[in-house]
C-alpha cells in the first residue's frame, strides 16, 4: 500500500506530464536534452494541524516531505500545493506551513482546498496570505518557459448534495484565458478537489468540470493535478492526462473500500510508505510530462 | 446465574433508575426545558438524515468524526461554525416548516428537519 505520500515531481515533456516517485527521481536525475528541460514539485494536502489517528503530527511529516524536495538532485523551478494547506484554516496553521514552505527558497503557488476556507470569512485567511493577485476565490494562471499553468478553485460555494464546484464566473474566466492561446501550448490545470468523478458517493469529483474539460480539449497536451483523495489514481482521456496526489499528512481509503473517506488508521510503521510529493518533469520535444510520485519512506 | 445475566440485571436495574430520576427531572423542570433532539454525525453522514420534531425543539448536532464538518441550512436560516472532532451546534426550531441542511465542507451530505406542531 502506497498512498499517503510526500509529494510529486512532475516533468513536462513537451506536452503531458508524466509521473514518478521521487525516489526514483533521485536515483535517475533528468537526462539533459537539447532544450533545457525543467521540474517542478507537487504538494498536497499537508493538513497541517492534524493530530490524530494515524498521525500525531502532520506538521512532522510536512517537514519530511520538504527535506525530500531539498534532497532532490535537480532543484524544481517552483512548487505547487494543490490545498488543504491547513487542516481547520487557522493562522497559526498556515503561518507553519508557510515558514516550512519558505525554507526551500522556491516559488510556490497555491490554491485552496476545503479545509482552508473554514475561517468566518469563507476562505479570506486563506487568500490573504497565499492568493495576492488571484481572482475570485483565488484562481489565476501564468506562464512557465513556454507551459501554460491554470490554477483552479472547486471547493468556494460548494452546492447541497454536490460534489466539487468550479462555478459560472470561473469558468468565463478560464475561456477567456485559454482564448487565443496557440492548441500547441502545453497545459497543466491544478485544482484540489479531482476534475473527474473518482467516486461519486465520497463526493470525489467536480460538478461541472465537463465544461472546464470542453475548453481544454482542442490542446494537444493536457495534464490535471489534483489532491484530496490522498492517494494516486490516474486516467488518460483523449489528449488530458489526470493525476491525484498522496497527501503529506494521512492516508485515506480507496474509494468504497470503507464506510467513509477519512483518516485510514494505518499501523505507525505503514505511515510513511502512503505519504508522499510528486515531481514532474518538462522536457521539450516529447509528448508527456514525466510524474514521479515518491513516499515519505527511507 | 451466569455471568452475562449478572451484568444484564445489573444494567436493567441502572436503566430503572435513571428513567426514574429522569422523570423526576423532566416533572420539575417541564414547564422551563424545551425539547431537544440529536443528530450526531459519523462516517460522513448525518446519522438520522430525516428528523421530524415539534416546534420550539433545540436539535443538537454533534461531530464524532475525525474530519471537520459543518452543518449549514440550505435557506441560509442556520449556519454552525466549523465543528471539529467532539464539537456541538445547537439550532432551535420555533417554527413549522421542512429545513434542508448540508455540510459546506463535504456538500455530498445533506440532511432535513421536519418541524410540526
Amino acid at each position: 500500500m502506497a498512498w499517503a505520500g510526500s509529494g510529486a515531481l512532475f516533468a513536462l515533456d513537451g506536452g503531458i506530464a508524466s509521473s514518478i516517485g521521487l525516489e526514483s527521481a533521485i536515483a535517475a536525475p533528468l537526462r539533459r536534452t537539447a532544450v533545457q528541460p525543467f521540474t517542478f514539485v507537487q504538494l498536497s494536502d499537508s493538513h497541517i494541524g492534524f493530530n490524530k489517528p494515524p498521525n500525531a503530527d502532520a506538521r512532522a511529516t510536512f517537514a519530511e516531505a520538504i527535506a525530500k524536495v531539498k534532497a532532490l538532485p535537480v532543484q524544481p523551478d517552483f512548487v505547487i500545493h494543490t490545498g488543504d494547506v491547513s487542516q481547520l484554516s487557522r493562522d497559526d496553521e498556515f503561518d507553519d506551513a508557510d515558514q516550512m514552505l519558505k525554507s526551500l527558497g522556491l516559488p510556490v503557488f497555491f490554491i485552496p482546498g476545503e479545509h482552508d476556507m473554514l475561517d468566518p470569512d469563507g476562505g479570506k485567511a486563506f487568500l490573504n496570505r497565499f492568493g495576492k493577485g488571484s481572482k475570485g476565490a483565488g484562481w489565476y494562471s501564468f506562464d512557465h518557459r513556454g507551459v501554460h499553468f491554470v490554477a483552479l478553485v472547486n471547493v468556494a460555494d460548494l452546492k447541497p448534495g454536490g460534489m466539487g464546484n468550479l462555478g459560472p464566473e470561473q469558468l468565463k474566466w478560464l475561456a477567456a484565458d485559454l482564448a487565443g492561446r496557440p492548441s500547441s501550448t502545453p497545459i497543466v490545470v491544478f485544482a484540489h478537489i479531482p476534475l473527474w468523478t473518482v467516486y461519486a458517493d465520497w463526493g470525489w469529483g467536480t460538478d461541472d468540470s465537463a465544461e472546464a474539460l470542453k475548453l481544454l480539449a482542442r490542446f494537444g497536451s493536457v495534464t490535471v493535478l489534483n489532491g484530496h483523495i490522498h492517494q494516486i489514481t490516474q486516467k488518460v482521456e483523449g489528449r488530458i492526462a489526470f493525476h491525484t496526489a498522496r497527501s503529506t499528512a494521512f492516508p485515506q481509503p480507496a474509494p468504497g473500500t470503507a464506510p467513509s473517506p477519512g483518516p485510514l488508521k494505518v499501523p505507525p510503521e505503514q505511515l510513511h510508505s502512503m505519504l508522499g510529493i510528486t515531481d514532474a518533469m518538462f522536457v521539450r520535444g516529447r509528448d508527456r510530462i514525466a510524474l514521479i510520485d515518491s513516499t515519505l519512506s527511507a | 446465574m451466569t455471568r452475562a445475566s449478572k451484568i444484564l440485571t445489573f444494567q436493567a436495574a441502572v436503566l430503572a433508575t435513571s428513567a426514574c430520576m429522569m422523570a423526576t427531572v423532566a416533572t420539575v423542570t417541564r414547564a422551563a426545558t424545551p425539547p431537544t433532539a440529536a443528530v450526531s454525525i459519523d462516517n460522513f453522514t448525518f446519522k438520522n438524515p430525516v428528523v421530524t420534531v415539534k416546534p420550539g425543539t433545540v436539535v443538537t448536532w454533534t461531530n464524532g468524526d475525525d474530519i471537520p464538518h459543518t452543518v449549514v441550512a440550505k435557506d441560509g436560516s442556520f449556519k454552525s461554525k466549523v465543528l471539529d472532532t467532539g464539537d456541538r451546534f445547537s439550532f432551535t426550531f420555533a417554527k413549522p416548516g421542512q429545513f434542508g441542511y448540508f455540510c459546506s465542507i463535504h456538500p455530498h451530505m445533506t440532511g432535513m428537519i421536519i418541524v410540526k406542531a
